[in-house]
């Protein structure tokens, strides 16, 4: 990575409005030609991180590098970056071919090179010949193609989205992930994407950023997000979890033993988790790492097993779960394998519930008390 | 018997503006039109014809005043627009809550007060021995008094005055719906202000420049008291002229054949106004 020169880099990069502290000393770089999402929920921080990167808000401190340039001092209109706007921002009052070809008029390119251009890109996005329509008269989809075709027009270093699939339908969203994936692949170009959906970042991105008040929480694939969170934030955010308050009551190198507040003795494996006996801990749990097992002869001699009654099936098609609660009164959310063996599951049926050691996630809560 | 009950409401609600049109607007304009196509042959006796256009057309001093009447009031819109933009751009898009809503409330101030007093607080100003002569005389700019009054801009001063505030309104509206990351847009995608405001501001505010345009035309062309007070003798308007032929000669047919005159030039000037900047009645009056 040393002597690839990264396309985006912040160093330090800091903003405050007033006394509140929107972006806290941010550091990270986006390789070349990767998907780079910054995910957090809404008031984190990252639109104004977006905005900085953009050109539209100067950092209070810190330093932002686009292909090694430093940007600081740069206005929006000089970098070499293009954003998709949340609500697109197609212009209204020119047609679409006017519209991708905007930027290009700017720079002085000529009008036979200007329509030979929009032409191309219009194609590359699967909308050739749409240059005279106007911009009312296309889809949902089809608009949000025009916008990238308006950014990617132009070349950019950097193509900044800002979660520019919020307004559309679910179907049509699922549709846009893939599409966003492949029209990055095709182009090349390095996106910066900020989204609140973690389904959004988790399927598009290279490398996700979890934000969170300002900072960010962990760096990283969307599997180590998902499955090694670094912090409890990120455990409880990416995903879903059932999340224990629980008190550490044995430490034994990696396994360590914990009490829930309900007083159910739980077993982890977890290295490093930097926790000692009688310190706070919060547990995360999600609802697919949790076995159901219907008869008391199947479980074994498994650990972390507890006894329980169905308490509400949610049915979801393939995303389907059970609460189930169990005899010591803690409400466990199991998601529901589609194997069929689990179709016949009715509210108040007795289940057993098991999980592995290694499967948990464990933090020290945050000042040792609550 | 519902659907009658709801017809006497529409009726009822109808009725007002449909006594207003006919009363008001459409009985006197025929009977006007009526009065400006009769000749007097004799006392009391009249012949119908188009003598009293044919006066006008005649007459140097009526066509001319007539059209520049025409112009300067296309001028004065001109400068209104200039003027208004910014002023409407700046409530609009640069200021927020509580700063937008006072300047607001100052562009409307002033039309607190009659138009009438506004118009001599032009007087004091601009008079010989006003405010700004005053002025120009204890700075040692000038020798002696200077007369400001009585001219096509002091006239072109009143006219501004009175309207702007009605092309900054329509302005600030349609500055207000227009998303501001639109100009955003703009400037990241590599435009420059002057670029963004000619690509996408000024088509965006089209509607409310044409329709701001067109009220203030028609309030400038119709003015009575600001270039009679302004003008003076020197500087001649068309109003004024209709007011002399129905109240100091007594001569309503020639007053009448003026006022349909001065009508016929506003649809036309609003029409061509339209047709040249693309836009229709309906898109720009029904919008504010």
């Amino acid at each position: 990575m040393t002597d690839i020169q990264p396309d985006l880099e912040c160093r330090d990069l800091a903003k405050s409005f007033d006394d509140f502290q929107a972006v806290d000393r941010v550091n990270f770089e986006v390789p070349k030609g990767s998907f780079f999402s910054i995910l957090g929920p809404s008031g984190c921080g990252k639109t104004t991180l977006l905005r900085m990167i953009s050109g539209f808000q100067s950092p209070t401190s810190g330093d932002l590098r686009i292909k090694g340039r430093s940007m600081i001092g740069v206005p929006p209109n000089k970098r070499p970056v293009s954003m998709v706007f949340q609500h697109l921002a197609l212009f209204p009052t020119m047609n679409i071919g006017d519209n991708v070809g905007f930027g290009l008029r700017q720079r002085g390119v000529g009008k036979a090179e200007i329509r030979k251009r929009v032409d191309e890109v219009l194609e590359r996005v699967g909308l050739p010949g749409v240059s005279a329509r106007r911009v009312d008269q296309l889809s949902g989809g089809q608009k949000q193609r025009v916008a990238i075709a308006r950014c990617m027009v132009l070349e950019p270093d950097v193509l900044l989205l800002d979660e520019p699939l919020g307004a559309l339908d679910l179907k049509l969203r699922e549709h846009m992930k893939v599409e966003l994936k492949s029209l990055q692949a095709a182009f090349n170009t390095t996106f910066v994407y900020i989204t609140h959906d973690q389904s959004e970042a988790l399927v598009m991105s290279d490398n996700i950023a979890v934000m969170n008040n300002g900072r960010f929480e962990q760096v990283g694939t969307p599997h180590d997000v998902y499955h090694r969170p670094g912090t409890a934030f990120v455990a409880g955010f990416v995903g879903d979890a059932n999340s224990f308050n629980a008190k550490v009551t044995a430490v034994n190198g990696a396994n360590i033993s914990v009490a829930t507040d309900a007083g159910v003795e739980m077993k982890i494996e977890a290295a490093d988790a930097g926790l000692s006996v009688g310190q706070n801990a919060q547990v995360f749990l999600r609802p697919e790492a949790i076995k159901l097992v219907s008869s008391a002869a199947d479980i074994g001699d498994s650990v972390n097993v507890s006894a329980g009654v169905v308490d509400s099936v949610l049915f979801n098609g393939a995303n389907s779960s059970v609460t189930v609660r169990s005899t010591t009164g803690g409400l466990l959310k199991v998601a529901l394998p589609q194997t069929g063996d689990y179709t016949a599951l009715q509210k108040g049926d007795e289940v057993f519930t098991r999980w592995h050691p290694k499967q948990a996630r464990c933090f020290q809560l945050a000042g040792g008390a609550r | 018997m519902k659907s009658d009950a709801s017809r006497l409401g529409f009726y009822l609600l109808f009725a007002p503006i449909l006594l207003w049109l006919v009363v008001l607007i459409i009985l006197p304009h025929i009977g006007l039109f009526i009065v400006s196509i009769s000749e007097k042959v004799g006392p009391r006796q009249y012949e119908t014809g188009f003598g009293n256009y044919a006066a006008f057309f005649g007459e140097p001093l009526y066509w001319r005043t007539f059209a520049r009447t025409a112009i300067m009031s296309i001028a004065a819109t001109a400068l209104t627009l200039v003027l208004g933009f910014p002023i409407a751009y700046y409530i609009a898009k640069l200021t927020r809550g509580r700063t937008k809503t006072t300047l607001f409330l100052m562009c409307m101030i002033p039309f607190w007060v009659s138009e009438l007093v506004r118009t001599f607080g032009w007087m004091i100003l601009l008079r010989e021995t006003g405010v700004f002569s005053n002025a120009l005389q204890s700075l040692g700019l000038v020798s002696g008094p200077v007369e400001m009054l009585y001219n096509d801009a002091a006239i072109m001063v009143g006219l501004v005055y009175t309207s702007i505030l009605f092309m900054v309104v329509p302005l600030v509206t349609t500055l207000d719906s227009l998303d501001d990351s639109l100009i955003e847009a703009g400037y990241d995608l590599g435009g420059s202000s002057t670029s963004i405001m000619r690509e996408i501001v000024i088509p965006h505010a089209m509607p409310g420049i044409v329709s701001g345009c067109i009220v203030v035309f028609m309030l400038s062309l119709g003015n009575y008291l600001t270039p009679i007070l302004l003008g003076g003798k020197d500087s001649l308007w068309f109003t004024g002229m209709i007011y002399t032929q129905f109240i100091t000669r007594f001569n309503w047919e020639l007053g009448s054949a003026f006022g349909f005159l001065l009508l016929g030039l506003s649809s036309l000037v609003v029409f061509l106004g339209l047709k040249l900047s693309g836009q229709t009645l309906s898109q720009t009056m029904g919008r504010s």
